[in-house]
């Protein structure tokens, strides 16, 4: 009685299981499907219009063939690297703040703020810094562009440091006070340093975030086709001139605009197999 | 018995007044001897040596009256920074809490970088030799002494945490129950250390052990409910209690 109970429960049970084994083997295949034929479609449209031009000259006329991206490129970089000046010390600063006074109606505000900019359309952040920074400079600029990819960068980097510094055991922090070591040097050289992995993390996959984007470099940056690396004249990046090469009628350029989409993949992708390996690196020499 | 420590109506608060923790507690901390404190869970043996080096008021919410005496100064003195407090009154915790950053040799000199000490390579490495020998570290680790300080066994973190706070030269040594977390082996060696220590550190130990307390200290104080039941030299204390509850709580009647 007992064992024929045990046998036909055991039957439905496993069947479940399998059942949703299935279900969810199904659901990981859909979901992978896309990622893999993007990154493929990617891959053999893009290499065959990749060579040492796209990365040394600049976009060609219309009508000329060849050309590359190259002011594009190092647009990128740039856009990126003013964005990480203003983003990385004020998104730390914040979340050190935030974590080492919780309660404080000041780190409630930023949280809450925080919490709310990671929720605004990029091109909403556009706008604004047309608003803020391209109307009182009269012109499109690198700066404008550095100005609202830093905004986009700077809750994300919040968020990140704060969670972090709360992952820190609070007892390092006492042992470091009952040395004798006043607040400011235990926030820094015990806090922040045993957090700095993970903020460093953080900080890379905002850098991922913000060389994607597009939309709130349209009329910030706004795209130059000539060499250009002044910080007050418009200045191009890979992601405007992917758009403007993509949607032109021009055959050439569409080619050029799949090989644009590659190189971006990759620097995106090198990000965070970067991260990747600088986490596995942590969680092997804890230090 | 020359009193290195003395609280003076201390009481001490947690969650903004409702929890009352120490309950005027009136205590003499003979200097160079060891003094335990021991109770029940919960009794307020921590918060006591919490408020001898002022990190009880790092908790939020709490609050604190009365005198802690230092050498006849009240470290609870207006406008005294508990910075000047803390070089002078060390603490051992309870887990061992060697930074996780830091080498074995950067987490022993780590209480003198905090405090921005300008030593020499020399210097540090003095200081470290010397910490690492009081705490009878030197022998394990004097060959590894660039590996990360958590790479050690908890009963070595523990000694290595000795050893960070000896470097400072504290003139208290407060320690938080701190064996607690090591194996009765590490604990000995722990127990060695104390007696070595007393000749040169005044030393106030928590502990939830009583035969530890009855090894170790000199003093002994028995707390419950937020109040000092009984202090008193160690051997009466355990072998003629002069309070009922103390009798009852070291024959294990309660607690």
């Amino acid at each position: 009685m007992i064992r024929a109970l045990f046998g036909a429960s055991d039957f439905r049970r496993k069947l479940k299981s399998d059942i949703m084994i299935s279900l969810t083997a199904l659901a990981t295949l859909i979901a992978l499907v896309p990622l893999f034929l993007v990154l493929g479609y990617l891959l053999t449209k893009g290499v065959a219009s990749l060579n040492l031009n796209f990365f040394t000259q600049i976009p060609k006329p219309v009508g000329e063939q060849g050309g590359g991206m190259a002011n594009a490129i190092v647009g990128t970089f740039e856009l990126v690297g003013m964005a990480c000046a203003i983003g990385v010390p004020v998104g730390i600063g914040a979340g050190l703040y935030v974590a080492e006074h919780p309660a404080h109606a000041t780190a409630r505000a930023i949280r809450f703020a925080a919490d709310i900019m990671l929720g605004v359309p990029s091109i909403v952040v556009g706008i604004f810094a047309y608003a803020i920074v391209v109307r009182p400079m009269h012109g499109f600029s690198a700066l404008a562009g550095s100005f609202a990819l830093a905004i986009i960068m700077i809750p994300l980097v919040t968020r990140t440091t704060e969670e972090m510094i709360k992952l820190v055991p609070g007892e390092l922090r006492e042992a470091a006070l009952a040395l004798g070591a006043p607040r400011w040097r235990t926030s820094l050289s015990v806090v922040m340093r045993t957090a700095m992995t993970g903020i460093a993390t953080g900080v890379i996959l905002a850098i991922a975030r913000i060389a994607g984007e597009t939309a709130p470099l349209l009329f910030t940056a706004f795209g130059n086709q000539y060499w250009s690396t002044s910080v007050t004249q418009p200045i191009a990046s890979l992601t405007v001139q992917v758009y403007t090469f993509a949607i032109s009628p021009f055959a050439d350029w569409q080619r050029q605009a799949w090989a644009g989409a590659l190189v971006l993949t990759c620097i995106v992708l090198t990000l965070e197999i970067g991260v990747r390996w600088v986490t596995r690196g942590a969680a092997r020499v804890p230090r | 018995m020359a009193e290195k420590l003395v609280c003076r109506s201390l009481n001490a608060w947690f969650n903004h007044g409702q929890t009352h923790a120490l309950k005027d507690v009136n205590l003499g901390v003979g200097a160079k001897l060891v003094t335990a404190i021991i109770g029940p869970s919960g009794c307020g043996k921590s918060t006591l040596v919490r408020c001898l080096n002022r990190m009880h008021e790092e908790v939020p919410g709490t609050t604190i009256t009365g005198e802690v005496l230092l050498d006849n100064e009240n470290i609870y003195a207006p406008g005294l920074d508990p910075v000047r407090v803390r070089r002078r009154i060390g603490m051992v915790f309870q887990k061992p809490t060697p930074f996780p950053t830091m080498s074995i040799v950067e987490n022993v000199a780590a209480g003198l970088r905090l405090n921005s000490a300008n030593l020499s390579r020399a210097e540090r490495d003095e200081v470290v030799e010397r910490s690492l020998q009081q705490a009878a570290l030197w022998e394990e680790v004097k060959d590894r002494l660039n590996a990360p300080g958590i790479s050690l066994s908890g009963g070595q973190q523990q000694r290595l945490c000795v050893a960070r706070a000896l470097a400072v030269e504290p003139e208290v040594l407060l320690m938080d129950e701190p064996c607690s977390a090591l194996d009765p082996i590490s604990t000995a060696r722990i127990e060695e250390l104390l007696l070595e220590l007393k000749e040169s550190y005044t030393i106030v130990i928590v502990t939830h052990n009583m035969q530890q307390a009855a090894r170790t200290s000199d003093f002994t104080a028995f707390m419950y409910n937020g109040n000092l039941v009984e202090f008193g030299d160690t051997k009466q204390v355990f072998t003629n209690p002069s309070r009922p509850e103390t009798e009852d709580y070291i024959t294990g009647r309660f607690g």
